[in-house]
Order: structure tokens, then sequence, then C-alpha cells
């Protein structure tokens, strides 16, 4: 097999930017995508016209990065129009990043937008057939699949109710420390304990959010970074697994494809965990951030749930995780991953007000798509990483 | 036991065909002597379509486990992973007990019945 030659540090993230979140109605999905490329556009000092790779997927068009192509008037000479679920951006970027190396285009925009919460008060599923294996048993889809893993790591590992609620509680206390965040009240264990029961171990609050919102990221070659932008977020590592799409092909429901995923990005990357100094994880539910974490090796494999024990996660803890208030209590309209990317740029530019983690110069940003089937996993870093 | 090889096989057509005579059947393939779930036209990673339907011994063991709770009435109901004596792991539910109390490690024994006027495999306790 060939070396893993991924172009460390050869691309940047230059500009950021996200829209509507929360609740954003009389909008499109496009109308949202492109208020956040706009912005994010504007922030590098780029404008549609200079586009020419475009990285687009949205729940509901299969041919999203067309419709978009056209919204923007622009005729990209790279075209992506990835598919994985919630993981679609990282593996974008990764695939943006070959592409800007090879000189397949010069500025990539990266877009993502949903009106999901104002259309129809409700997840949006993409453009998938049932099941014929899962669907007459009617599992909440994706919520009991993930309820699977949870009992999984439960029985396993002891990993407990009130350790899933750690997680909720401190993806909220960032929140609080988020104007753009969604929900910001306050959420206690009890109040955690007490939400309405969904699919056990699972209730209300170890749910995302179903909002509306966009975002939007630029990514240009690193010789041109510093010229569109104060502080770059460098690309040092990008790398993706998938393992499975049905629930009952999933080898160990404890352990997920970021294991992989993120041994290949950090070799790539040349960093270990000890090194990362925020963590933007896909937590479409509780059991994410532990899977994650654990997968990452932050912990031992089983050791998730007491490590994030005592306010470890959560603003003043040992490792900031999820500082936007994540999937949880910030924003999820559908699929999440971008706003993972968008978070973690904005720590390494240091723009993230109360909620800023002090000199962050490596930053993880994870997307998670289907039922943990697709993981991808970037490892960015500030100019110092170089 | 029935035989049935590619390129006559019609995986997800036949395996409720069976199901609906009353057999619950796995693929087997004839070279590599694994059982294969859900149903295909080539065993996974080689690719072999040496692939014949073997009636399963209905053996299984909950892998893991989940209530889907309704609005009452409406009656909570399982969702459960089984690993089949065979190999395989499918999706599907026990019923005979209360949702609630399916554990992880419970040995169960399958069960054809009939739901939504189709065949529908479910397990009992053993």
């Amino acid at each position: 097999m060939m070396k893993d030659a991924f172009p460390r540090g050869g691309t940047a993230i230059v500009g950021t930017a996200t829209f509507g979140i929360g609740e954003a109605p009389g909008f499109s999905n496009f109308d949202l995508a492109a208020h956040a490329s706009i912005r994010a556009l504007a922030a590098a000092g780029l404008r549609p016209r200079d586009v020419d790779g475009l990285f687009v997927v949205v729940m509901d068009e299969a041919l999203a990065a067309l419709n978009f192509a056209d919204y923007l008037g622009i005729q990209p000479r790279f075209t992506d129009n990835c598919r994985s679920g919630g993981s679609s951006f990282q593996i974008q970027a990764s695939i943006a990043a070959l592409a800007l190396a090879a000189g397949q285009c010069d500025v990539a925009l990266i877009a993502y937008g949903s009106n999901q919460r104002s259309a129809a008060g409700k997840l949006v599923s993409s453009t998938s057939r049932p099941s014929p294996w899962e669907t007459p048993y009617r599992p909440l889809r994706p919520i009991s699949q993930y309820a699977l893993a949870a009992a999984r790591h439960m029985h396993q590992y002891g990993t407990t109710k009130e350790q899933l609620g750690e997680v909720a509680l401190a993806a909220r206390k960032w929140a609080q420390l988020n104007p753009e965040a969604f929900v910001r009240d306050e959420l206690t264990l009890e109040q955690y304990l007490s939400a309405r029961p969904i699919s056990d171990p699972l209730n209300a609050r170890d749910c995302c959010l179903v909002t509306d919102g966009a975002a939007a990221v630029v990514m240009v070659r690193a010789d041109r970074a510093r010229d569109l932008c104060a502080r770059p977020a460098y690309l040092l590592g990008a790398a993706a697994e998938t393992t499975h799409r049905e629930m009952s092909s999933m080898a160990d429901l404890t352990v997920t494809g970021v294991a992989r995923a993120a041994q290949r990005a950090f070799a790539q990357a040349h960093i270990r965990p000890g090194d990362v100094d925020v963590v933007e994880l896909y937590d479409a539910f509780t059991i994410n951030t532990i899977l994650f974490l654990e997968d990452m090796d932050f912990c031992p494999k089983g050791e998730g749930g007491r490590f994030i024990c005592g306010g470890a996660i959560a603003p003043g803890g040992r490792l900031p995780v999820n500082t936007n208030g994540g999937g949880l209590s910030c924003v999820h309209p559908g699929m999440y991953g971008l706003f993972t990317m968008v978070e973690a740029a904005r720590q390494i530019a240091g723009v993230c007000g109360q909620r800023q983690v002090p000199k962050v110069d490596i930053a993880i940003a994870q997307g998670n798509g289907g039922e943990l089937s697709s993981e991808a996993v970037l490892v960015l870093g500030s100019e110092a990483t170089l | 036991m029935s035989s049935e090889l590619s390129p006559n096989l019609r995986p997800e057509e036949d395996f409720f065909r069976f199901l609906g005579e009353g057999r619950f059947m796995l693929q087997r393939s004839r070279e590599s002597g694994r059982f294969i779930f859900y149903p295909r036209v080539a065993e996974p990673l080689t690719g072999s379509t040496d692939l014949e339907w073997v009636e399963a011994s209905g053996r299984g063991t909950v892998y893991s486990t989940t209530v889907v709770r309704q609005k009452p009435p409406t009656p909570n109901y399982n969702v459960a992973l089984i690993d089949l004596e065979e190999g395989p792991r499918l999706m599907s539910r026990v019923d005979g007990v209360a949702p609630e109390t399916v554990r992880i490690g419970m040995s169960v024994k399958a069960k054809i019945i009939r739901e939504n006027e189709r065949p529908l495999l479910v397990f009992e306790p053993a």
C-alpha cells in the first residue's frame, strides 16, 4: 500500500460563517446556505464568482451542488455532492484539500443549509429507501439505533444514565456562553433525568435539537491563506471510515469508525491526543461524545463515562468539548458536521468571545453520518503548528 | 434444505417467501461455510456466489435492546439486536415478555408471526 500522502498544512480554512441558527422561517435550504456562503466568502474578501470548487449537500435535494452552483451563478470546475450523512462536510474538506493541492481548484466553498424546523418541525431524513431488515421492527430511526449503542456501552462498561446526563449538562453550559446557541436555559441533572423517555436508555435530553441553520467554510491553499485571513485554520489531517449502514452490520456497537479515522488523521497531522486544545464532536446523542472521545484515545475504551464526569468537558474542565453547545444545545439542522468545522476554525481564530478557549493551536472537528456509520475526523491547526 | 445459486437468487424476495412458508432461512457460502445476513447475491469480502439457503436453528442471544416509548395507552415495544447461533446478527424484537424486561445476554428463540399482512421474524425468551 502507498504511504498516506495527505498534504499536511497544505490548505487552510480562511473564512467561516453561520446563518439562521435556531429558527429562520421563510427561507429555502439554498437561501440559508447562500446567506452563510456570502458571509464566509466576505470574511476572506471573496465573492461567489471567485469560487471554482463547490462542495454542497442538503437533506432533501439529491443534486444539491448543481442547484447551488446555479443559485450562486457560478460554473465551478470542481463539484462535489458527498452524501455520507453528517460526516459529508469533513469528507468534502479532505477532498477539497486534495483538489486544491492538485490545482483542480483554487477556492473551495463548503456549504450547507436547512430549514427543517420551520418547514417540517422534525428531522427531515435524507432520501433513503427504508431498510427491509429494520423498518418492520419500527425503530425510531435514528434514535433507537443510538439507543442500542448506548445500552450496549452501559452493559459492557458500566456507563450510567447520570454520565450520559453529564454530556448534556456540559453542552448546555457551553451553550450558555454562546449567544448564537438555540437553547441556553438552565439544565439540571434532575431535569435531565426526568425528561420524556424516547428509546431507552435515551430520553429527550439525550437527543440533539431540531433547528434551522446554515454554515459555510472557505478553503484555499496555504500559500494564499495569510493574504485572506489573519488567523487561518490549517488542515493538518483528514481521514474517514465507513463501517456499516444496517445497525446489525456494526461489528461492535461500542467502537466506531472514529477509532481508525482518528488514528490516521492524527498520524497525518503528527499529533497525539495530548496535543489537542479543543474538540468539536458530532453529538447527535449524548452517547456519541463518550464513544468518540474513547475512539480518539482521550481515554481507554469503556472509560468515557468516567472520563467526562465532574465537569471535565464543560467550561473550565480539563478538555473543552463542543464549545458552541453542540448539536445538543446549539444547533442541529438535520446534519451538523459543518458546524463542528466552523467552531474549530473559530476557536483557532480566537473569535469565540466568552466561550473562547485560551491559546488554541490544535482543534478537532469530527463528523458522524448515518447511525455511527460514517465517521470523519479533521485536525485543524494554527500557523504555529506548521 | 433448499439450494438456489446465483444468478437465480433474489435475496430479499426469497428470504420473505421462505418466511411466508414458515421457514427462517439463512444464506451460507459452500466454500467458507460462513453464514451471512442480510441476504445478498454474494458473500461479503470474498464475493463468492456459492450461496445456499439453509434453515436457521432459530437460537440466538440478545446483543442489545431498547424500549421504544409510546404515548399511553399505546403500548411500548421492544427493538433488539440478536446474535444468531450461526454467527450473523440481525435486528428484531423480543415478544412474549414486557419490553422493559428484555436483557442483553438473554437466550432467545425465533418465531415467525404475521404483522401488517406480512410474515415477520421475531424472538421469544428460550
